[in-house]
């Protein structure tokens, strides 16, 4: 039984091996095609935007430029026409910054110390706290869209950028307060009391004891805010007027815009300046972008 | 004086979000709620007459449009993304040697605006200059490929434009699940011999439940949420066939001038969230205190 069992058994062993190996390659075969999927959008938007509307037409979508020309990036930046006016994105970029950079700022202040009272000064009723703000990253933002137009209005903010700042503030803060809770609760509470006991008070506690801990969780906030807030279009285009507009708002202006020739290599280089921003981030920090997306939804 | 001062300061801390997220939230969904319940066209009034625009909204086909399109661009959009995530977190756990560079581009397109994935997918499928053209290049002279434009078929550009910017998402999820595995467990079946598909099917997949349920939460919300992608790939058209909630609520709110359509279809839109997120929170919330 044995003298039968070995050879067969080693065959198989080795027809198991180039079997392997097959599997192997056919694995990144698989895996390179679907990164090609992924990449396919990028490497057309890249190159219609550096060819001539000219080669664009009689050219094949998926073909490398023949005469590299960076004449749509410029009009993109400062001379594609949003509607009447014609200044390129660059004021809307800017708009995009000024919103972006208080906003996330503000935001992830607040949520900090939000956190901060609800992971480590429980009182009756935090918890209660806790679940209503969590609930508000969850509503359709078309539910307030119509009162806060009005409440914009009374305030004086309507169609300004503090006004969206306000707005990215307030819907924001669900979201940062979850991400520091989550983090500041596996800190152990008798570092509290011992600073307590050393007469330290609420706030000096958070500035030299939570907030030396806090870098990881602050770089995943701030990522998360700002690729919320800078892909922001619902709010932009519902709360800005002509000339306060983010990036967003005019990039769909520009691509939309219905006067004179479609200039698809001006659109497309449009685009990517105005998801450059976040790329950039995620490229530079793609660890923490991922660990606020799971952290956002798993323990949501 | 100073004693209750220290004792209340935290709450004071939190007093200013808690207030603001009270007003803004849900006074905010109150008022929608009301004037959900009125008359109001140009100019909200708040005299409540019952459930008429409820009743318009029904009566609307644009609405059934785009409730239809909903359940459509919903169904697809997270059946195809799970499977395409889940898909690629297996074949990513195989040990691959370029695992963090595949997944890095894998999951790029969650980075990118939903403004920015509808523009360049429109380009890509618009049926002079993109994908039917490149085909027709090839020696295929007869294929079509004008979905965009194509009323019976625009929302499905939609969902590939969807998936192509979630999946990798979903592949992040998964992937963090399949690590997240008992490694023990695994080397045990493997020692006795199991094969890996069978691992697959048999051990891991069924204890990764949980995170089904996480990725299946995300991508429900995403849907009903689209907007800007709609917005910026077909504009809701050709026609309405492409309209969503979100498009019909805010046409109402901004172009149509028809305050009491916009908000019935908001009221209706958080209807759908809720019944799909409330659950799922309270389960989270007491399976944390327990």
């Amino acid at each position: 039984m044995t003298d039968y069992a070995a050879p067969s058994a080693y065959a198989s062993r080795q027809r198991s091996r180039t079997g392997q190996i097959a599997l192997r390659w056919l694995l990144y075969a698989l895996l390179c095609l679907f990164a090609l999927y992924y990449l396919m959008p990028l490497f057309v938007m890249v190159t219609t935007s550096l060819k001539s509307l000219e080669e664009i037409r009689t050219g094949s979508l998926v073909s490398l430029p023949r005469k590299v020309t960076f004449d749509a990036w410029a009009t993109a930046w400062s001379g594609a026409c949003t509607g009447i006016q014609c200044e390129g994105l660059r004021p809307y970029f800017l708009n995009s910054m000024m919103l972006a950079i208080p906003a996330v700022a503000l935001s992830t202040l607040f949520g900090a110390l939000n956190g901060y009272v609800i992971a480590q000064w429980r009182f009756k009723g935090a918890n209660l706290i806790f679940s209503l703000m969590l609930f508000g990253c969850f509503i359709p933002f078309q539910v307030v869209l119509l009162p806060m137009a009005r409440v914009l209005g009374m305030m004086g903010l309507a169609g300004t950028i503090p006004g969206l700042i306000f707005v990215h503030v307030i819907y924001g803060l669900g979201f940062t307060t979850l991400f520091f809770r989550n983090y500041y609760v596996s800190i152990p509470n008798e570092l509290v009391k011992a600073a307590k006991v050393d007469g330290a008070g609420f706030f000096r506690i958070f500035w030299s004891i939570f907030l030396p801990l806090s870098l990881p969780i602050i770089v995943v906030t701030v990522i998360w805010q700002f690729t919320q807030i800078w892909n922001d279009f619902l709010f932009g285009v519902s709360f800005s007027q002509a000339g306060t507009q983010p990036v967003t708002v005019a990039l769909n202006n520009i691509v939309n815009s219905t006067t004179g020739v479609k200039e698809y290599n001006v659109d497309m280089a449009a685009a990517i300046i105005a998801a450059l921003p976040t790329l950039l981030v995620y490229i530079v920090a793609g660890k923490y972008f991922i660990r606020g997306l799971t952290a956002g939804s798993v323990k949501g | 004086m100073s004693e209750w001062l220290e004792r209340h300061v935290p709450k004071m801390v939190l007093a200013p979000s808690f207030a603001a997220i009270l007003l803004f939230v849900y006074g905010f969904i109150a008022w929608t709620g009301w004037i959900s319940l009125t008359k109001s066209r140009l100019l909200p009034k708040y005299d409540i007459v019952g459930t008429i625009q409820y009743e318009r909204l029904m009566a609307s086909p644009r609405w059934d449009t785009a409730m239809n399109n909903l359940f459509i661009f919903g169904a697809l959009f997270i059946i195809i993304a799970m499977v395409l995530g889940l898909a690629l977190a297996i074949l990513l756990d195989q040990k691959i040697r370029t695992e963090g560079l595949l997944r890095t581009i894998y999951l790029y397109p969650m980075a990118l605006s939903m403004i920015v994935t509808g523009t360049a997918w429109k380009w890509i499928l618009n049926p002079g200059l993109g994908i039917e053209s490149v085909v027709r290049g090839w020696g295929f002279e007869s294929f079509t490929f004008d979905w965009l434009v194509n009323p019976d078929f625009a929302i499905y550009t939609v969902v590939i434009a969807g998936v192509w910017q979630a999946s990798g998402f979903v592949m992040a999820l998964f992937l963090a699940g399949l690590r997240s595995v008992d490694e023990e467990i695994i080397k045990a079946a493997q020692v006795d011999g199991i094969p890996t598909m069978r691992i697959y099917s048999a051990i891991i997949i069924p204890s990764m439940a949980p995170i089904f349920l996480s990725a299946f939460i995300v991508l429900a919300h995403l849907a009903i949420k689209s907007f800007d992608l709609v917005i910026a790939l077909t504009g809701g058209g050709p026609g309405y066939a492409t309209d969503l909630p979100a498009t019909y609520m805010y046409a109402m709110a901004f172009s149509r001038g028809d305050i009491g359509q916009a908000a019935s279809s908001a009221m209706v839109m958080m209807l759908v969230v809720f019944a799909i997120v409330v659950p799922y929170l309270y389960s989270e919330l007491r399976a944390k205190n327990d």
